[in-house]
């Protein structure tokens, strides 16, 4: 038998750890957000505002917890994939300080009201320019590995991730362009609706390339790894990437249907929007045709619970997502709480339970241990599920319900409610929804517990220390 | 071959994701405000709007609050506030836009057209408790504002944007709140559009049957 590669993966443990612990803030943000909603007296200081708070709940959720982790997955994936370790880990170990540098300054700027309010793109310039730079340095490591592998054949999750070092690259350094008027303060390098048209290509394609193509790269890789199975269709996978790559790219006006938005823009990107199934869908139907003839692990294996029910939420995500994208079903819900509902099902639905079951799985291998408890991972399994479902499902109502109020006219044309009035109609469904935060971190509570048990049982084990 | 040479591919990749990008972000830039969309009264921000304005992204209104009057009946109707929907010209001298995604609060495009008071009493007694003007409001009050303005970098500003402004614009800012620059800021938007003619207009005799 050949000696196994040496892969290195204290950079990958690390990351999993800060990505979670920021995970944490983000939730713990949501839910402190979710009830200033319902109780405004809590917006006890300037910085603990909801206006400053709810980018440090995005940023640290979308950049904390969801790059974080596919940084440190990329790392582990890659190294396996290619059969060769890590290109440097001396510069991993720097990626992952830069990091937390960065995830901490962005929360503590943003409390003081430093912010170019761009969705997503947040940070003023310099610490833009630290995140351009982590994610150049990222990608160098990973492209490298790439480039030394000692496996010759690229196997799908690679495609996607190479695809997200260059996608997020561009995306993210466009939108940030501006002029610095000081350290803390820069305008935009482009103005009125060319900004909002650059802003949306970019916050879809954040969608796309932060949100979709990295935990479809982890779900390629550790769909077959958890089930023992290949993939069930190499060429569907090619087809629907390129496809999915390819289509992503035009349906950021879609966010901007009804806006001083050139019409054509808008309807490209609603038509687009509604091809975007077939590739989606693509990955779905891999998934699930990967699991014919062993569909009994959705019972036996918990991890298999984690992805097919992420894959799933994936394949209604983006259902709902090319509806939402339609001119007429716009108007009726843009701008409402459904919007939140949908996004959330996206990322504590999809990204998240994907990103849980590949934890768990990386978390034994590193430890070279089973899992501390299966049972608290189930218990962990419905908790984010339940708190998931009822926060979208209460979100989902509370926007049909807005929704059809602010378009109700009376007899004589004139409007029926208030805007107040549809804002006190839909308070209820913000308690409930806060309540559903509770839920959900409970759920995370659990998840922390049992991954710190398997790290801590694979430290006592001999076989690491072998 | 592409499955096995990660350079050609990740150009490829690169390629690809161009193609959508080219045609919906970077080609529009020929047309969005080129002279066809610009509007002759839509005037730049003074110092102290522009300092409202900065304000407003401090506080991060924008979470809460859209700018755009879409083009739906009931959009104008709830939101233009006698005026029109939005129109691209009318953005021209926003950096960033503040077009937002999420309604928890009204549109605010128009918010200029709404309250005539010149001394802003309303926005200000909203400002500092919002539940006193509208008692089941969950907008947190913004008391603080009522703290000097900081005109360091106001002149700066309109020289980076490119704004005009006269020292009458910069002796304006003494003694100013940061309160005041926010709704000095709330009282021009969406108002430099001729919404209401109706007054200058000629009357002329028309059948009407």
């Amino acid at each position: 038998m050949k000696a196994p590669t040496r892969y290195v993966d204290d950079s990958v443990k690390g990351f999993i750890t800060w990505s979670i612990i920021w995970g944490t803030i983000a939730v713990i943000v949501g839910i402190v957000i979710s009830l200033q909603l319902a109780w405004p007296q809590l917006n006890a200081a300037p910085y603990l505002t909801y206006g400053r708070l709810r980018p440090i709940h995005t940023n640290a959720g979308i950049f904390g917890w969801g790059i974080g982790s596919f940084i440190a997955m990329f790392f582990y994936i890659t190294q396996r994939l290619t059969k060769t370790p890590l290109w440097s880990p001396k510069l991993a170990r720097v990626t992952l300080w830069i990091f937390n540098v960065a995830i901490a300054s962005a929360a503590v700027t943003l409390a003081l009201g430093i912010n170019r309010t761009k969705e997503y793109a947040e940070l003023e310039w310099p610490l833009a320019i630290v995140v351009a730079i982590l994610w150049v340095l990222f990608s160098i490591n990973v492209f490298m590995t790439i480039l030394k592998r000692k496996e010759k054949q690229m196997y799908i999750s690679l495609w996607y991730i190479m695809a997200a070092l260059v996608g997020v690259t561009v995306l993210y350094v466009v939108n940030n362009l501006g002029m610095p008027l000081h350290l803390f303060k820069s305008y935009s390098a482009f103005s009125g609706t060319n900004d909002a048209n650059v802003q949306w290509w970019y916050g879809h394609n954040a969608v796309a390339m932060v949100l979709t193509v990295p935990p479809l790269a982890i779900f390629y890789y550790f769909l077959p790894k958890i089930t023992n199975n290949p993939i069930y269709s190499h060429r569907m996978g090619i087809i629907a990437f390129w496809s999915l790559i390819f289509m992503y790219l035009w349906t950021g006006a879609h966010h901007l249907l009804w806006t001083p938005v050139p019409d054509w823009i808008q309807t490209v990107a609603m038509a687009f929007s509604i091809m975007l199934i077939a590739p989606s869908w693509g990955a779905v139907m891999n998934g699930y045709l990967t699991m014919n003839g062993q569909w009994e692990k959705m019972k036996s294996n918990y991890l298999v619970k984690f992805m097919i029910v992420g894959i799933t939420f994936y394949g209604l995500q983006t259902l709902q997502g090319p509806m939402q994208a339609v001119r007429s079903f716009s108007a009726f819900i843009h701008y409402t709480d459904w919007v939140p509902g949908h996004v959330h099902m996206g990322t504590m639905g999809w990204v998240s339970m994907v990103l849980f079951g590949a934890t768990y799985y990386v978390a034994t291998k590193l430890s070279d241990t089973e899992i501390y408890s299966v049972k608290l991972a189930n218990t962990h399994f419905w908790l984010v599920l339940v708190g998931q479902l009822i926060y979208s499902i209460t979100m989902w109502t509370a926007g049909v319900q807005q929704g059809s109020m602010l378009l109700a006219t009376t007899p004589d044309g004139t409007l029926q409610y208030s805007f107040m009035e549809t804002m006190i109609a839909i308070f209820p469904y913000y308690k409930i929804r806060a309540v559903s935060g509770f839920i959900y971190l409970a759920g995370l509570a659990v998840f922390i517990y049992n991954i710190y048990k398997t790290f801590q049982k694979g430290a006592d084990s001999p076989a690491v220390k072998a | 071959m592409l499955e096995k040479n990660p350079v050609i591919f990740i150009i490829l990749a690169f390629v690809v994701i161009m193609i959508g990008t080219a045609i919906t972000m970077i080609a529009p830039f020929k047309w969005i405000n080129s002279a066809g969309d610009r509007i002759a009264e839509v005037k730049p921000y003074t110092p102290l709007q522009q300092e409202g304005r900065d304000l407003y992204m401090r506080e991060g209104c924008n979470n809460c609050h859209s700018q755009t009057v879409r083009t739906l009946a009931s959009d104008v109707e709830r939101y233009g506030n006698g005026g029109t929907y939005s129109k691209s010209g009318e953005f021209v001298y926003d950096r960033p836009h503040l077009w937002g995604s999420r309604r928890t609060g009204p549109d605010l495009a128009r918010i200029g057209l709404k309250f005539p008071d010149p001394k802003g009493a309303w926005h200000r007694k909203h400002m500092e408790n919002p539940q006193s003007v509208v008692p089941a409001s969950n907008m947190p009050s913004y008391a603080f504002l009522n703290q000097p303005l900081d005109t360091t970098y106001s002149e700066r500003k309109m020289k980076l944007l490119k704004f005009p402004y006269t020292q009458a614009d910069l002796d304006d800012l003494k003694g100013k709140s940061e309160m005041d620059a926010i709704i000095a800021y709330m009282r021009k938007l969406g108002t430099d559009v001729p919404v209401n003619k109706a007054e200058t207009a000629t009357l002329i005799n028309v059948d009407v049957k």
